[in-house]
Parts: structure tokens; sequence; C-alpha cells
């Protein structure tokens, strides 16, 4: 298929119809109004479904109410948004139904900012909503991987049961670049008539399904916790994703950064590499399972003599760098927050600093 | 002679958790006679919600979805939406829709959302164990009221019924009680009607259900029964408030 330019947001409510969600909930929020915009015209031409809900806190359950009946279903929001989405979340992590939750990260905390971010990390991470979950965290670093990662966050959240989150940011919503649709991201929805509530008689057995979180009982909760857990260890095994940039180079500082952010490095590595400085760099795309092992691999190459993460934040990742490099090399950081990018230039300053 | 009286097929056979003189089971059996009636038990999703009805899924033999506290019009509204062939209905308590789910239960309301509403109101918060609701009466005394509850400082009791029939959007919204004989079979017949209009496609369907709490009230199943008769009905007059024609 030909390349098509196309604004970032836009290709992710494209990438969602392609993937075969035919259902949209969503709360307008900058920066990341454009998918709501684009999908009340695209919708309606696959029979789909759009609606805009009264508030985020109501659209975490209009996914909730879809998922648990079965149908593939999305929605889009911009932090603020997400932490009032984060309570839903947590019951959709633990009534184990699949749904996708895209966050175009803007600055906090508070009302922050417009303009791109990835404050974001813990809350994604780590947790965002109440008790032991997870949701399975993809990176895009473009609008192109954010249509592949949009695509393949539908299986993902099928195959896991769960809630999947592609964490993005402003600037990858809101600039252009052109894109191709991979036809085989795109996958047939799941049987999913062992525990959806998609009505007894549109299934062969005649059992009711119940969706809920509620385990009163607390050996019962335990094992539903541990269900839970096994299926976060299964993520470990299995969906970890990442990108190593002149890794087989003889660096002396290793980088690690992830989405927009990344792009930025990987200039600032390509011109240090002109000056006859390697530096390499460790882009996680997968933050949650997040690649423990290529990380400590990397971090502890003979030639290797520092880590350093760098990140819109004011030190997120850079906490689960340090645990997977345990001691080995010293790790820095350096962030900024408040909506400007970080230059190559300045990235290059800081590189030239540490050796 | 034929069976003349039997269990409706979609209530479960269960153990009650409810209780002595709770009108949760009165309201439960009323929902479930509407269901069998209407032949729509396997194309049905109950949602339960937050407080003494949470359990509701385990006395009814349909599917059923578990809400946060006050976010079923939300959820019901996601799977009608997407599954409009389903019959879905939400079962919720005066904590529950009236104080933290307020937001959902208006919007859902005001789109007309095609589900049914079932809310059970008894003036107090029942499983939290006795708090002050916004549907408590004034100088009704309750945990977190133990003098009465002071509406200088917290307002008049809302009836959801007429706030929500005052909406312009068409709806079915009616008010009924369970506390004596007459009273339950027109409740019956009021849920069974807001059913039907969910069958039909035709509006969103909200039953207000004056009921009692005999634990939380501190009286006994019959004195409930008598004091909610004297002060509830009084301010929760009973009758439709709309109706979608």
């Amino acid at each position: 298929m030909a390349k098509v330019l196309m604004k970032g947001n836009e290709a992710i409510g494209e990438a969602a119809i392609r993937a075969g969600c035919k259902n949209y909930f969503a709360y307008p929020i900058t920066p990341q109004s454009e998918v709501a915009e684009y999908l009340v015209k695209r919708l309606p031409e696959v029979d789909g479904v759009f609606l805009q809900g009264e508030s985020e806190v109501a659209v975490g359950y209009m996914i909730f109410g879809a998922a648990g009946a079965g149908e593939r279903v999305m929605t889009t929001s911009s932090s603020p948004g997400i932490s009032l989405m984060s309570e839903a979340i947590s019951y959709i992590a633990a009534a184990q139904c699949p749904a996708v939750f895209v966050n175009i990260v803007r600055c906090g905390p508070g009302l922050g900012g417009i303009l791109p971010a990835q404050g974001d990390y813990f809350q994604a991470t780590k947790g965002g909503g109440h008790g032991d979950y997870h949701l399975l965290v993809l990176a895009p670093d473009g609008v192109q991987e954010a249509v592949e990662m949009t695509m393949q966050a539908f299986t993902l959240a099928e195959k896991y049961r769960g809630p999947v989150m592609i964490l993005g940011d402003g600037l990858i919503g809101q600039m252009m670049e052109p894109v191709e649709f991979p036809e085989d991201l795109a996958t047939a929805p799941s049987n999913k008539d062992d525990w959806a509530t998609n009505g007894m008689s549109t299934r062969k057995s005649k059992k009711r399904n119940l969706v809920k979180s509620l385990y009163l009982d607390p050996t019962e909760l335990n094992a539903h916790n541990l269900n839970l857990k096994a299926k976060y260890d299964q993520m470990k095994r299995e969906e970890i994703q990442f990108e190593a940039y002149n890794a087989d180079a003889d660096y002396k500082v290793l980088i690690t950064s992830y989405g927009t952010m990344s792009r930025v490095c990987r200039t600032a590595i390509d011109l240090l590499k002109e000056e006859g400085i390697e530096v390499a760099m460790l882009r996680p795309k997968t933050l949650f399972p997040f690649p423990e092992k290529a990380v400590f691999e990397a971090a502890t190459k003979k030639s290797c003599k520092s880590v350093i993460s760098i990140e819109m934040s004011m030190g997120q990742m850079v906490e689960d760098v340090e645990r997977c490099v345990k001691g080995q090399r010293p790790v820095e950081f350096y962030g900024e927050c408040g909506g400007d990018i970080p230059s190559p230039e300045k990235i290059i300053d800081i590189i030239k600093a540490m050796i | 002679m034929g069976k003349t009286f039997s269990k409706p097929a979609v209530l479960s056979h269960t153990m009650t958790h409810y209780c002595p003189g709770c009108t949760h089971g009165i309201v439960h059996r009323l929902v479930a006679e509407a269901i069998d009636e209407l032949g729509i038990m396997d194309r049905t999703v109950g949602i339960a919600p937050v407080g003494c009805a949470v359990l509701a899924y385990n006395y009814f033999n349909c599917d059923f979805q578990e809400a946060a506290h006050g976010r079923a019009p939300a959820m019901a509204t996601g799977i009608k939406r997407v599954r409009p062939d389903l019959i879905v209905f939400t079962y919720q308590g005066d904590g529950d829709l009236a104080s933290i789910g307020m937001g959902e239960i208006i919007h859902a309301a005001n789109r007309g959302e095609k589900f049914t509403t079932i809310f059970i109101n008894n003036a107090i918060y029942g499983m939290t164990g006795g708090q002050m609701a916004p549907t408590t009466l004034p100088g009704q005394r309750a945990t977190t009221a133990p003098t009465g509850r002071n509406t200088d400082q917290t307002g008049m009791p809302i009836k959801m019924a007429n706030l929500l029939g005052g909406l312009v959007t068409p709806a079915y919204v009616t008010r009924q009680a369970v506390l004596k004989p007459q009273q339950i079979n027109k409740t019956k017949k009021a849920i069974k009607q807001a059913f039907q209009y969910q069958v039909e496609n035709k509006c969103f369907s909200f039953v207000e259900v004056i009921s009692t709490c005999p634990t939380n009230w501190g009286l006994t199943p019959l004195a409930s029964l008598k004091w909610a008769e004297e002060n509830l009905l009084p301010y929760y007059e009973l009758g439709d408030v709309k109706t979608p024609e």
C-alpha cells in the first residue's frame, strides 16, 4: 500500500478502524481532540459507534461496558483525562476485559500545559489506578509506529484480556508524517463467548457470564491476583520490544530514551559519530514489560562506562534503568518537562561532559 | 390442576445476603418477573452497583456486569451502544445513583440511552453502615448525621425522579413503592412497562422504588414499613413523573 501523509492523531484513529475496532468513546482534551474529530466522520462509514461522553470518568466505564460485552473498543485522551479514567482502568484490568487506551501525553502535573511531555511514565507503567495491576504499555517514536502499535494493541488486549495503553505525546499526535497501514497487523477478534456479557442467546453455552472485580473471600481474591500476575509474567516473557541503536560500536556511553525524545537522541548519536565519539541507545518500545535484560546487557558491555536516561520528564524511566543496571555502571539523568524538547546540540553537550 | 405460581426462571436458587425485612428481595423478584414475562432473559445484561445490591448478580441467571460506585449508567451506555440488541438494566441505590453517580445518570437519561434503571431509594447508605444519603429526610438520623440531617448545611433531599423527569428528552420516569401489596403490584407494572419501552427501543426508562432499610434505620421490619409510609411518601410522591407519549 502507498504511503499517505497523515497527522498522528488522525492516523491513530484510522489505525483503530483498520484493526477492526468500530467502537470509540471519548471526551475532548488537547492535544488529541483530532482523533475524535476524525472518527466522528470515519466511523459511520464502517457502521461504527462514536460517542462523546460527559467526562473521562464516564468514558472509562463506557469502555468497560463495551469491552465487557465483547466488542473491540478504544478511547483516546491526554494526561489529566487519563487520570480520570484510571479508576475504570483498574476495574477493567481486574475484570479482565480487552480495551485500548491511547494517552497523547501533555505536560503536568495538574493542568500543566498542552505541549509534549513524558511525565506520565509512572502513571502508565506503575499503576495509575489502585491495586495490583499493569497495563501493557507501547511507546511509539513517531506516526508510523503509532499506527502499528495501535493495530497491535487490539491483538495484545485480547491475548491478555486486559487494557493496553499507547503512550504517545503531543508531538506524535500533532505532527504529520508519511504512514502506511500494514494489513497483516489486523487480526480477527478472538472468541469471547466464555466470559463476555454478549447475551446468552448469541452463545452455544447457556451458562451466564459475569464481568466483575469483587472477591470478598480472601483466598479467592489472592488466587485472582495470582492469575493477573501470571499474565504480567507472561508479558515479560513474550512481549518485550526494544530498539538497540549503534549498539555494535564500542560505545562509551549508553543512552536510554523512548518515544519522541529517542528521535532527538538518535540524531545526537549520528552527529557524535561524525566526531568519532561512539554512543549507543537502548530504546524501550514496550515500557511495560520493560526490556530489563537488554538494558542490563547494553549497559554492561565492556566499552560502556556510563549510562544516561534522557527523558521529557523530571526523571521517571531512569528509576527502571537504575533497577536494571543493578549498580554495575553509574546511571545519570537529563530531562526537561516544560514542553520544549531538548535539541540534539543540548544532548551532545551533555554527552561530551560525561566523557 | 396446573401450576399457578412459581419462581421466575431468571431468579437463581441462592440464599439471600440481604437483612431481614429488606425490600431488595421484593424488587429483585419484580425485575425477574418482568424479564420472564417479556421473554428477554437470554439477551439481558444487568449491571450491579456498589452498595447492598453489589451482589445482585448472585440472584439472577442472566449475564451481569459489576460497576464501580455510581458508574452503572456509563457502563450500560457502553454495552447498549455497541450491542443495541441486548436488553440492559442498572440496579442502583441512592448513595450510588444520587450522590457519586449523579453525573452519569443525568447524562445517560439526557442522551435518551435505551436502557432501564431501577433506583432503590431508602434514604440512607446501607452497605457502608447507615451514612447520610442525598435522599435522607430533613432531621433523619444517620451515622454521619447523628443529630439528624441539617438542611442548612446539606440542602434538601433530592427527588431523583422529578429531577430526571425535568429533562426535555423523552423518557419514562416513575416513582413507586414496595411498602404494601397494592404498591408492589403497581411497581411490578411500572418495571414491566420500563422494560417494555426498552424492548420497543423507545426511550430511557427509570423506576424509583421507595424502600426500607430496617437495619440502618434502627427499626423492626414492620416499624420500617410504617415509618416509610408516614415519612418518605409525603415527600416522595408516588406516580408517573413522565411518559414518552
